[in-house]
């Protein structure tokens, strides 16, 4: 089934009778070239882009849950590629190139809506900052305007310009950030890895990975022993429990990011609009809800809801920058649980162990980097070589010190990012 | 979530600033090896269940704690002083 204007239309003047399920449901086979376990955003594009670049079809994604029930449909979908270490940059740049050609590429409305992001700055030493990272940006081929105090009240003429205490002073605007659809994403990738033929397994938990000689042989789960060829890890925030089947420990904790979003009322806010001085970002839905986010709860938790006192945080930062959104009713909030690296940056890597590859480390940023993600694990699944643009997310590189990417430059330890 | 400081009983979670693992406490030999310092500094258990982490009480008596919590319920179910666990394992 193709979607088209025509087609909508059709459906639309008879009833809407013709839509047939985006997905097949079909039994899990005794064995495949390919399993991935997890159907997130990262699994679920592996598999489509292992199919349409590689012609690897005999593949099955293994998801416990439900297609998109993960961190894939729990973020508050900002896509942006405003990155500026090398290794991360490159990536970052790939996916937001991926992005602008997504929707056809996959027959699939995923919403993708480039308003424009702005980054807010209140000091002399955060526009200095902010204008490095600009050039780094320019420099990778992406775009990015240093706005002054007045530029930024063109496009943002709601903030409290007159708060004294942390007074705007400008902003970094990369235009072609934006935001996306995030169930859109997931089952987009999902029907065109289904189309090509991989089958999506959902209500299926691996409980096991067979390894012999040092070699994956295939997966226990809770449909039965399934085997294959290959296995890639690709479950963000259960990466740790995933990776202890095969008997590894990872640098990874598992943190707890919350997420608010209110009724929706009429456009008011057309940016994603991030707070310099307090842990505070925004954009508003098609629906009209306003989407906002701070920081993590700051300790290890799997619990996919938080507490308190970083909510009162982030109204509280809200409330400085913008005032005017006290008005509006926050209608619920809720958690995911994050796969926190040392460094803030990913993993996306073979293993020690023969045919058992490993994705994870996406920390909050894994939404936007869901297509080049996909696109880099399939390619490295497929010729067993890392992809340019993400030769950087060794795993080694904790253990060696060597092609650390602290985006932050806080240091590489976990809890600091 | 309230944390039981031994010192001053139950207090907010804001009074706390968290650390991380309680590997913390068992920092390995300055020539202990290459990988004894990759498993200290950056590997974890990273359970989804009972943990034990650092804290620190910050806003109030300033001792460092270990507390055993829960990672899916986030119940609190012990408290130790750091010292008297760091004690414990010499
Ligand atoms: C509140 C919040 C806001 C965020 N905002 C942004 C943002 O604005 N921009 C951005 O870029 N990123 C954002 N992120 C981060 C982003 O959502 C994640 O980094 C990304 O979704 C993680 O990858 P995933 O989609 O593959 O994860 P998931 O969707 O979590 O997929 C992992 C899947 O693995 C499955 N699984 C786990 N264990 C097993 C098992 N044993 N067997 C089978 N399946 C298993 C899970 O059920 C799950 O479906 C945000 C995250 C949160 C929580
Ligand atoms: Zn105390």
């Amino acid at each position: 089934m193709r979607f088209s204007g025509l087609r909508v239309l059709k459906e639309g003047l008879t009833g809407n009778t013709g839509w047939t399920p985006h997905w097949r449901d079909p039994e899990p086979k005794s064995d495949y070239d390919v399993i991935i376990i997890g159907g997130g955003g990262h699994g679920l594009s592996t598999a489509y882009y292992l199919a349409r670049n590689h012609g690897i079809t005999n593949v099955a994604v293994l998801e416990k849950g439900y297609v998109g029930g993960g961190n894939v449909g729990r973020n508050t979908t900002i896509v942006r590629a405003n990155y500026f270490l090398p290794g991360n940059s490159e990536f970052y740049s790939h996916s937001l190139k991926l992005w602008e050609g997504l929707e056809h590429d996959l027959n699939y409305n995923v919403m993708h809506s480039q308003r424009g992001l702005i980054n807010l700055f209140h000091s002399d030493g955060q526009r200095d900052a902010f204008a490095r990272r600009g050039n780094a940006m320019i420099n990778q081929g992406d775009d990015a305007v240093l706005l002054d105090r007045e530029g930024v009240r063109k496009h943002l003429p709601y903030l409290d310009f007159d708060n004294t205490r942390f007074p705007v002073y400008g902003g970094l605007l990369h235009p072609r950030g934006g935001t996306a659809r995030h169930d859109a994403v997931a089952w987009g990738y999902a029907r065109g890895a289904d189309t090509r033929g991989v089958d999506l397994i959902q209500n299926c938990e691996v409980t096991g990975i067979d390894i012999e000689n040092g070699t994956v042989k295939g997966v226990q789960t809770t449909r039965g022993t399934i085997r294959a060829k290959k296995v890639a890890m690709v479950v963000a925030g259960r990466s740790g429990q995933v990776a202890a089947m095969a008997g590894m420990r990872l640098p990874i904790e598992s943190h707890i990011l919350q997420a608010f979003v209110t009724e929706g009322i009429k456009p008011v806010i057309n940016h994603v609009v991030s707070f310099g001085m307090g842990h505070f970002y925004i954009s508003q839905s098609d629906k009209g809800g306003l989407v906002f986010g701070g920081d993590l709860d700051f300790y290890a938790s799997y619990a996919q809801r938080g507490n308190l006192p970083m909510m009162e945080h982030v109204m509280e930062a809200g409330m400085t920058l913008m005032p005017m959104i006290g008005k509006a009713k926050v209608l619920r909030s809720w958690g995911g649980v994050m796969d926190m690296s040392p460094d803030g940056s990913p993993v996306i890597d073979k293993t020690d162990i023969g045919g058992l590859f490993l994705n994870c480390g996406w920390n909050y940023g894994g939404f936007k980097a869901v297509p080049a993600s996909g696109w880099a694990t399939a390619h490295l699944i497929a010729t067993g070589t890392p992809h340019d643009t993400a030769a950087g997310f060794r795993l080694d590189r904790f253990r060696t010190g060597r092609g650390l990417m602290d985006e932050e430059g806080t240091g590489s330890q976990h809890n600091l990012h | 979530m309230r944390i039981i400081c031994p010192h001053c009983g139950a207090r907010d979670r804001r009074e706390f600033t968290y650390q991380g693992d309680a590997v913390a406490l068992e920092r390995p030999a300055p020539d202990a090896g290459g990988a004894a310092w990759d498993d200290y500094l950056h590997n974890r258990e990273n359970p989804a269940g009972v943990t034990r982490d650092l804290w620190y009480h910050e806003q109030g008596c300033g001792a460092w704690l270990v507390v055993t919590r829960n990672t899916v319920t986030h119940a609190v179910l012990t408290t130790d002083l750091a010292a008297t666990v760091r004690e414990g394992l010499a």
